[in-house]
């Protein structure tokens, strides 16, 4: 059987590793075949970029040769696809080269897309990039004093950004002297402070001690640079010195452009991550458009479920199991503290106070995360 | 209250044990990408859902059709007005 995985982020290659894995005497014999097709030979560990918009990590730090973190016997190629013919069973990729398959799954992830509210590109800051992470960095520097507003567009990636970065950016800029100068003032999209409603009662508390000021029910439309104002969608505005956002994403262009999905999300079935109206073609991490969070963790429990289904099928003919909306996030909370939220399609979260003990945890985890890549962990 | 127009595309969102980002933010973006006079029903399992979506469908300007409750699902039904 030939499974195609196209997309080489965090649940291409977990899903690649761990199916290679199960399927190793099946790859011998030539009964399975595994081909990767990503558009980089290099893999970005992206939750490392707020560490370099603070400047304690720099950008080789986040890079790694996507090969050496394959199994052997998968075949790699830097090759985006550019058609999905999925009735056909084949994508055509940029290279004009055709590639057949009995299996796929499409993990070409998601992008920013702050061009597409008014204003928000040119005025703002974001962690979302190597480039603006750097921008953010040297912005953040320069920054002497004034009020920093935090605006929140949807759907965003990872949905423990916006309270990382106002509590790593607040104390920043304490660790500066500059706790006196800089006020910070904080909105987000839906009437609580977080989606999370135990992250929000707590960010509540942590707000008061910190001084910082928020509105709720706050959905950028447009941002006025010449007067240094950011307005809603809900008829009000929040005027800054230093606007930080955290943009809408959108799926790749070629998902949208292939007729896979509307924004670029492909509609799949939430537990076993098969495309609508195909029985042999699945997508998996910020690709789909399920609705739970846009983040490496989904596709990492996402990627572990749907290896243990392609080896059933190739092995017995169907697959074995349902992935159950697992999600785990770790929160930076701050003064080097740290706490994490763990949840399913059917269990709420219920993160615990944060701790040093996990700060430190999730520091050991930006390294342990190429382990976490090869599918060990 | 609005009568829905019979023609009316409607989409669902099953956001029915969705934690993180939450029925409200799947809405939001699904009211991005929808056109004018699109209808959305949204599937929740969170009571707060029945309060939440019309709090912001009324300050943002679109319409509410209609609020129900079925064996513990909410089903929230909202009309892109602009």
């Amino acid at each position: 059987m030939r499974i195609l995985i196209v997309g080489g982020g965090m649940g291409g290659t977990i899903l690649a590793n761990n199916l290679a894995r199960r399927l190793n005497n099946e790859l011998k014999t030539g009964k399975a075949r595994i081909t990767m097709l990503s558009a980089s030979d290099k893999h970005m560990y992206q939750p490392g970029l707020l560490y370099v918009a603070l400047g304690r990590m720099t950008p080789d730090e986040l890079y790694r040769d996507q090969a050496s973190l394959l199994e052997p016997g998968i075949e790699f190629h830097v090759d985006p696809v550019d058609e999905f013919q999925l009735d056909k069973n084949q994508v055509k990729a940029k290279s004009g080269k055709t590639y057949g398959y009995d299996l796929i799954a499409i993990a070409t992830g998601s992008r920013p897309v702050p061009e597409e509210i008014p204003g928000l590109a040119e005025n703002s800051i974001n962690v979302y990039t190597e480039e603006a992470a750097l921008k953010f960095f040297q912005t953040i520097s320069r920054f002497q004093g004034g009020r920093v507003v935090i605006a929140v567009g949807v759907p965003h990636k990872c949905p423990m950004i916006p309270p990382e970065v106002t509590f790593t950016l607040y104390d920043y800029f304490k660790n500066r002297g500059l706790a006196d100068k800089v006020s910070f003032h904080y909105t987000y999209p839906i009437g609580r402070l977080h989606s999370l409603e135990p992250v929000s009662k707590w960010m509540e508390g942590e707000f008061a001690q910190r001084g910082i000021t928020s509105e709720t029910l706050f959905n950028i439309k447009e941002v006025d640079g010449k007067k240094r104002v950011v307005r809603s969608l809900e008829g009000s505005e929040a005027k800054y010195d230093l606007l930080v956002a955290v943009p809408a994403h959108k799926g790749m262009e070629v998902i949208e452009k292939n007729n896979l999905g509307k924004g670029g999300w492909i509609p799949v079935d939430r537990n076993r991550l098969n495309i609508e109206g195909h029985t042999n073609a699945f997508a998996l991490g910020d690709t789909t458009n399920i609705p739970i969070s846009k983040a490496g963790s989904t596709a990492h429990f996402e990627a572990e479920a749907l290896a243990e289904n392609l080896a059933s099928i190739v092995k017995i003919g169907s697959p074995t199991r349902d992935y159950d909306g697992k999600v785990f996030c770790f929160i930076e909370a701050g003064k080097d503290k740290a706490t994490y939220a763990m949840f399913n399609y059917n269990n709420p979260p219920d993160p615990k106070p944060p701790t040093k003990s996990i700060h430190w945890f999730k520091m050991a985890y930006n390294q342990l995360y190429w382990t976490s890549a090869r599918g060990l962990l | 209250m609005p009568v829905a127009r019979a023609s009316a595309p409607r989409k669902v969102i099953d956001a029915r044990g969705t934690f993180c980002p939450g029925p409200l933010m799947e809405l939001i973006a699904a009211m991005k990408i929808a056109e004018v006079g699109d209808e959305i029903e949204v599937l929740s399992s969170d009571r707060g859902s029945a309060s939440d979506i019309p709090e912001w469908i009324r300050k943002v300007g679109h319409e509410l059709m209609s609020t129900s409750e079925q064996e513990g699902v909410w089903h929230v039904v909202v009309r892109k007005a602009k």
